[in-house]
């Protein structure tokens, strides 16, 4: 992060985001599987929620041409599932991180920009939070309450917010210092205006790349969530699939498939929102290429040679 | 003087945040509906007086907290109860003695159960950690010293792919190929009813057991290091010191050692400091999979036990853990810099 | 004559950044420099004076090159030296005071250790004993005082960390140090008594500087002849008398006008209009025609040569050319 946080134009923005090959494939990762969550019905060859009667061949079946990736201990189709599952990652995902973002985001504002007292106990509160390990209290919580998606959603979302609350408190109270902020408040412009006008375009982009970042971070949350067996009973998702196998002998029946399936999901949704997050960060906030230890094979680059010695 | 002050500082903040964690601990499990306190009363199992003993012990037949009135002072005559009766303060008076409940699940206190597993989960971490950190900080330095060159996109792209593995499948992974194709344990911390003939033959076995869940642990962690320490390194070896290195002669290996490393192990501090929190998730996730007897693999099986004084228990060492090991970090930085040492 | 201690000549620095189209950052500059003479290298900032320095050293950023011209130290070409043997150069024979010393030194390491590093680094046969020693008298030799060579940059004055500076650049006992800019950002009375020092600690030991600078008072009281650079050329190069008694490039007499003259305290101070061209959009011409007062048709058209009016003083104007 700088300290002189500037406006890019969108059209700029665009054109480096075109040229950045890592933002570019992440968000192509992240097409590819939205399509999926979203046309789930349409392209998964079984409705995952119909029921199937259990018989000894129609468990833990290896991939074959009726189902390509096999079926689980169930005797459901993977490929179905995993097709299904793709809907629960990024329902949390989105709707966990949007809650975070906005509180983190509105904490971190207010802090930056009204100090003096308030700052000092909204960042007290955040120091608090920050320390405390996220997962445990996720899971504490969730364990009592019941694991609905509604729960585990607003439990994930109301506990992410501190890395981003900071981030956006450092980034306010530099664009505070500012002189067209300066300007704008010796003319007496309201707070109101001042925020909506001048802080918060220059936090938005910081607010973005955070957001793709606490986005994987809710994904991998809630799927670590449902493997501990904390899931949405009523719902399909990579986590749980990995549960149920794990915990229904797919170790000891060797059935690959099973385990390997759901976390291929999990690993391709937050490593898409992982680059695309990365490679916004090259955008907005481009770095120097060199620095004093950079080798600089043709520093001396002379057109013929010259005599050492004379 | 000075440095008391900034100690006394931190030790403080240190006290207040566990306070506010033991006061969290104790609402969430009070407060919430699903009233798990009271849930295992219910057992069946328990006989009436043992119901009643545990009801006394602590404290479930008081209020939660004092009676609201009480904070009124001009109706304070009303309300009967002394604060320091309540379920709150006795949990607190039961906590400074080492009184954690009892686990519904085997009728043990939990704090027994938890000391040994406190061990096992710092090996694991402790063995984890220091692997990740050694490869994360070298392979760091390797991206940004070369940066720009193939070396580092190569690194750049398998941090942040081990980044975003999830750590309980990498565990299911490396236990599924482990243990098929080199047969390495699936899981435990030593082998059941083997009789040890030495202790090199235990540490032997130890390590077999070990060897799985450090992997794991390592390249998860692994690519976050790597990641901070090659954009700290970046800023830092465009500073004008490192010109200056350069231009006293000074090889680059020599650079690289005693100037940048030593400026970047300060943000690297801080950065380990704050990813504390991380390293406990992936203590639950690697010791669920790997059945690692530590804090991780008994909040696991409390969840699965509805074992709720267990759990409990477990996350408020987790968290106690997580705070003392920040207020050790902050130590060791005041130690490393010396724009904070004052003498 | 004897040969001289460092023979520069026709030395250029190209920039080149991606999507631009090269920049000459320093084009066919020469000089030479005796044993023990002080040299000013004058301009205004990005006239390419901090990049001819680092050219000398060869310690350009990747995106600078050197494409032509030869360095020559006591007879022995850099330019033609492998990167190590360049390293073995670099604080031993020519050493450097940066500009900025709270940035320059390492902030985490004592200034007693970053000294001693760069004496064991040449002197490898010195003990750490023998080098902590060496440190110690360097301290005293510039006031500071060997106590404090435990002490971190932070605990030290502006002052003290470019006396600290001074002190690193003489470790190795080096034949030249080119000092860029040392008091800058300094108080007055300090930037004083840093010229002080390092006036005295030149004529003691003997050492050749280059005092990279855009004050011409400096150059005034503390060097024996100056090279004025405009736009990275060579605009002037003279004996310092004659640069203030008979300035014939323009520049130079502008730059003189925009400086404080004491012996004549009712003079207008008056400052060049205008900015130094960007490297990659030089003007066709002389490179200073936009800004010159005196500029003629074919200062648009033609860039003068470097024009000798005696052996010692050079100027590149079409005015001084059409003079002779």
């Amino acid at each position: 992060m700088t300290d002189q946080p500037t406006l890019i134009t969108g059209r700029a923005f665009w054109r480096g985001f075109r040229r950045n090959r890592i933002a570019v494939a992440g968000l192509a990762m992240l097409l590819i599987a939205l399509a999926a969550a979203v046309f789930a019905p349409a392209v998964a060859p079984y409705d995952p929620y119909a029921p199937v009667a259990i018989t000894v061949e129609s468990i833990y079946q290896r991939p074959g041409p009726a189902h390509w990736l096999g079926t689980d201990d169930a005797g459901k189709d993977v490929l179905s599932n995993f097709i299904f599952g793709a809907r629960v990652s990024l329902t949390v995902g989105i709707f966990a991180s949007f809650i975070s973002v906005v509180i983190g985001g509105l904490i971190g504002i207010s802090a930056g920009y009204f100090g003096g007292r308030l700052e000092r106990w909204l960042m007290r509160f955040t120091d608090f939070m920050l320390v405390i390990p996220d997962l445990p209290l996720i899971v504490v919580i969730v364990a009592i309450t019941r694991p609905s998606l509604t729960n585990i959603i607003l439990v994930i979302g109301l506990l992410g917010w501190t890395t981003t609350a900071r981030l956006v408190r450092s980034q306010t109270l530099s664009i505070k210092e500012r002189k067209f902020v300066l300007r704008a408040r010796s003319i007496g412009a309201g707070h109101l205006h001042i925020l909506r006008r001048h802080i918060f375009p220059l936090v938005l982009p910081l607010l973005v790349v955070n957001s793709v970042l606490i986005i994987s971070l809710a994904i991998l949350n809630e799927s670590t969530l449902s493997f501990l067996g904390l899931s949405d009973p009523t719902r399909i998702s990579w986590g749980q699939m990995l549960n149920y196998a794990f915990e229904r002998g797919a170790m000891s029946s060797r059935a690959w498939w099973v385990l390997v399936t759901p976390g291929f999901g999990i690993v391709w949704l937050v490593l898409g929102f992982t680059l695309l997050g990365h490679g916004l960060e090259q955008v907005l906030n481009p770095r120097t290429e060199w620095h004093h230890l950079t080798d600089h094979p043709r520093m001396v680059s002379l057109p013929a040679p010259l005599n050492p010695q004379p | 003087m000075k440095s008391l002050r900034f100690l006394a500082a931190r030790l403080g903040w240190a006290f207040l945040t566990i306070l506010f964690v033991v006061t969290l601990n104790f609402f969430i499990f009070r407060v919430l509906p699903g009233d798990p306190a009271r849930a295992g009363l219910r057992d069946p199992r328990l006989t009436r007086e043992a119901v009643e003993a545990i009801r006394v012990r602590f404290g479930l037949d008081k209020p939660v907290i004092n009676c609201v009135q009480a904070l009124n002072p001009f109706e304070a005559g009303d309300c009967l109860v002394n604060p320091l009766d309540t379920q709150f303060f006795i949990y607190f008076g039961n906590l400074l003695r080492g009184e954690l409940g009892i686990s519904y699940h085997t009728n043990r206190p939990v704090a027994d159960h938890l000391g040994q597993m406190l061990w096992n989960t710092v090996l694991l971490i402790g063995a984890g950690q220091v692997l990740a950190i050694l490869l994360g900080v070298a392979l760091g330095v390797l991206a940004a010293w070369k940066s720009r060159t193939r070396i580092d996109v190569g690194a750049l792209l398998f941090s942040l792919l081990a980044w975003s593995l999830p750590t309980f499948w990498l565990g299911i992974i490396l236990l599924f190929w482990g243990s098929s194709r080199f047969g390495l344990p699936i899981g435990g911390k030593l082998t059941p009813g083997l009789p040890f003939v030495s202790q090199a033959a235990m540490l032997k076995d130890l390590g077999r057991h070990l060897l799985l869940p450090t992997l794991t642990y390592t390249i998860v962690f692994l690519g976050e290091y790597m990641l901070i320490m090659r954009s700290t390194l970046l800023d830092i070896l465009s500073e004008d010191f490192i010109l200056t290195a350069k231009a006293k002669g000074l090889r680059t290996f020599q650079i690289l050692k005693d100037h940048a490393l030593r400026n970047a192990m300060l943000p690297m501090v801080t950065l380990i400091a704050l990813n504390l929190g991380f390293t406990v998730a992936g203590a639950i996730q690697i010791e669920t999979v790997f059945s690692w007897p530590g804090l991780g693999g008994a909040v696991f099986n409390a969840v699965g036990q509805r074992d709720y004084p267990m759990l409990q228990g477990a996350f408020l060492l987790l968290a106690v853990s997580v705070i003392l090991a920040n207020l050790a970090a902050d130590l060791l930085y005041s130690l490393l810099d010396p724009r904070v040492r004052v003498d | 004559m004897t040969s001289p201690l460092l023979d520069v000549r026709d030395l250029s620095v190209d920039f080149h950044l991606p999507g631009r189209p090269p920049g000459h950052a320093v084009s066919r500059v020469g000089f030479t420099l005796q044993p023990g003479e002080a040299m000013g290298l004058v301009g205004e900032s990005g006239c390419g004076k901090t990049t001819l320095s680092l050219a000398l050293l060869r310690l350009l950023p990747p995106q600078g090159r050197i494409v032509s011209g030869s360095v020559k130290f006591n007879g022995r070409e850099l330019l033609a030296l492998s990167e190590p043997e360049m390293a073995n150069v670099r604080w031993k024979d020519i050493s450097m005071i940066f500009q900025g010393a709270m940035n320059a030194l390492n902030p985490v390491a004592s200034i007693g250790a970053q000294i001693s590093e760069a004496v064991r680094r040449h002197y490898s046969f010195m003990t750490p004993v023998e080098a902590r020693t060496r440190t110690a008298e360097l301290l005293d030799m510039v006031g500071i005082g060997a106590a404090r060579a435990g002490q971190y940059p932070h605990q030290y004055s502006g002052g003290m960390r470019q006396r600290a500076m001074i002190a690193m650049a003489l470790a190795c006992s080096p034949q030249i140090v080119i000092a860029d800019e040392p008091t800058t950002a300094l108080d007055v009375m300090i930037q004083a008594q840093i010229l002080d020092l390092l006036d005295r600690l030149r004529r003691e030991l003997g050492l050749a500087v280059i005092f990279v600078t855009h004050d011409l008072g400096v150059v005034a009281e503390l060097c024996d002849k100056v090279l004025v650079m405009y736009a990275g050329v060579t605009a002037e190069y003279a004996g310092v008398d004659e640069i203030y008694n008979q300035p014939r490039h323009p520049y130079t007499q502008e730059l003189l006008k925009a400086f404080p003259d004491l012996s004549r305290p009712r003079a207008a101070l008056n400052s060049i209009p205008g900015y130094p061209p960007r490297i990659d959009a030089l003007p066709p011409g002389c490179r200073f025609a936009p800004r010159c007062p005196a500029v003629f048709d074919r200062c648009h058209i033609d860039q003068p040569a470097l024009h000798a009016l005696t052996p010692e003083h050079l100027a590149a104007c079409h005015l001084v050319e059409s003079e002779s």
